[in-house]
């Protein structure tokens, strides 16, 4: 039971948040090849185009997909994982499941924690790929540089180590994303009302906790 | 049996419960009754382990509730049915996933042992048919049956039912009321029943415990309310002027 309610979690997570994080990330690819190429002919000191290619990527694999992707998910996930806590907890159902014997804080959050850390690094990381290509089309199309120019830069200088600073970011994001929203669902006292004002605290403070996170972490460990 | 011995329950600024004990039989409808807001409902949780009596003892078959270990507490919660006041019904999962899902929890049943014993519980609450249907597509009338179902499924010793014909109508609350008397009678279950209606009482009472202000005030068989001289409880069963008059009558 509790491996099916994981891979239903691991499911409804990964599939319900594909296509927003998929839009984001395709745009925030564009606007960064974008924003820098017109920088870049703006400036007086030539720079090599396919410089884009090289920051496109690397600003998506440390900050834009894994920071911004985790507060779409607070949004998202987030307030859809307290909502859902907060009315099986004003409607009983979470008494049920603790009269049948359930140990229902297991039950109800493990697995919406471990389908979360399962599923958000393999969402991310396709999510930085649409990102690379959403930089390529705005930049092709908009004459900026060609694909060689861009592809030369995406391979430059890889640094591994910031593979380990997203990976790092999606556990850490997604760990604060649903347990802090399962900790806001689960408590709810009362009725409808507190089941949206718990769902706003979860989005709220997860972001807050996103947002101090990532300086720390960057901090820390850039 | 459940033995209640003096429990005391208070909330920050109320006391509810200010020591009651009672005893419930296996077999029996066993009533709780009182005006709303007497403290049944925290009873009832009290009873099952929802609320944690300030003081006091709940022992189930010799059994000490809050003194059991996290092990035991849980086999014996397998041994206890419920069906909440709001029905509680898990609205994500259709009918019979409501009923199959402590079957799917705490047994090994292979697949088709589950799928007869759901069909089975289907049947006797009389809802053939509903199994594919999910909570927010039925009646209430049908979720109470749903509600019974799931909590019979595991064949359990102690059935607590909170109002389970609150918000129905005469005639579906006779159902209910009838369907629960069976099951407690055809499975020797000991099975206690917040009620406020009056049809309950003189249906299926078999013994009635009556609380007031915090207090067991009263407590016999629906036979004895008749001629019972308390009179709060008069007071509350015969809360109208036409049933007070039909009393007289009775009595005279
Ligand atoms: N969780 C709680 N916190 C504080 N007070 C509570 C709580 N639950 C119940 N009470 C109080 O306890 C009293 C008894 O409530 P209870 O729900 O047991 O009444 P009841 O007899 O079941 O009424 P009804 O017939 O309307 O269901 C009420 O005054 C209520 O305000
Ligand atoms: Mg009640």
């Amino acid at each position: 039971m509790y491996a099916r309610e994981t891979f239903r979690q691991t499911h409804d997570i990964g599939i319900g948040s594909l296509p927003i994080i998929a839009i984001i990330s395709t745009f925030l690819g564009a606007v960064t090849a974008v924003q820098f190429a017109k920088q870049f002919l703006d400036m007086t000191l030539p720079l090599p185009m396919s410089l884009i290619g090289y920051i496109v990527r690397d600003s998506l694999i440390l900050e834009l997909v894994p920071t911004i992707g985790s507060l779409m998910l607070a949004g998202k996930v987030g307030s859809n994982i307290s909502s859902e806590l907060g009315s099986m907890r004003v409607t009983e159902q979470i008494d049920a499941l603790e009269i049948m014997g359930v140990n229902t804080k297991a039950y109800l959050i493990m697995p919406k924690i471990l389908g979360a850390l399962i599923i958000v690094p393999l969402l991310f990381a396709s999510a930085i790929i649409l990102g690379m290509v959403g930089g390529f089309l705005a930049g092709y199309f908009g004459d900026f540089f060609s694909w060689e120019e861009y592809k030369s830069g995406l391979q430059d200088s890889f640094t591994s180590y910031y593979m380990v600073i997203f990976l790092l970011k999606c556990y850490v994001f997604s760990f604060i994303v649903t347990s802090v929203s399962c900790y806001q669902g689960y408590y709810v006292k009362g009725g409808a009302l507190e089941i949206g004002a718990a769902s706003t605290r979860a989005v709220v403070n997860s972001s807050i906790m996103i947002i101090v996170t990532n300086f720390l972490i960057a901090f820390l460990f850039l | 049996m459940i033995v209640v011995e003096n429990i005391k329950k208070s909330f920050t600024e109320q006391s509810v419960l200010k020591g009651i004990s009672a005893e419930f039989y296996p077999g029996q409808c066993n009533l709780v009754i009182g005006t709303s807001g007497a403290g049944k409902t925290v009873f009832l949780k009290c009873l099952v382990g929802l609320h944690k009596p300030d003081s006091g003892n709940i022992l189930y078959s010799d059994r000490k509730f809050n003194a059991l270990k996290a092990k035991e507490q849980k086999k014996l919660r397998q041994e206890m049915g419920m069906l909440f006041q709001g029905n509680a019904l898990f609205d994500s999962m259709s009918v019979e996933e409501n009923i199959r899902f402590p079957l799917d929890m705490f047994t090994s049943k292979t697949e088709d042992e589950k799928r007869s014993r759901v069909e089975e519980c289907l049947q006797k609450v009389n809802l053939t048919g509903a199994g594919k249907k999910y909570p927010g597509e039925i009646s209430g009338g049908m979720m109470k049956r749903v509600g019974i179902a799931r909590a019979i499924v595991m064949e359990p010793k102690y059935l607590f039912c909170d109002e389970p014909n609150s918000g129905l109508d005469p005639k579906t609350a006779l159902v209910i009321d009838e369907l629960i008397r069976e099951l407690t009678i055809e499975n020797n279950i000991t099975t206690v029943i917040n009620t406020h209606d009056m049809n309950s009482v003189m249906g299926i009472g078999d013994k009635v415990t009556f609380l007031h202000k915090g207090l067991k005030h009263w407590e016999g068989s629906k036979g004895d309310i008749l001629s019972s001289n308390n009179k709060e409880l008069t007071d509350f069963i015969f809360a109208s002027d036409f049933l007070k008059q039909l009393r007289n009558k009775a009595n005279l």
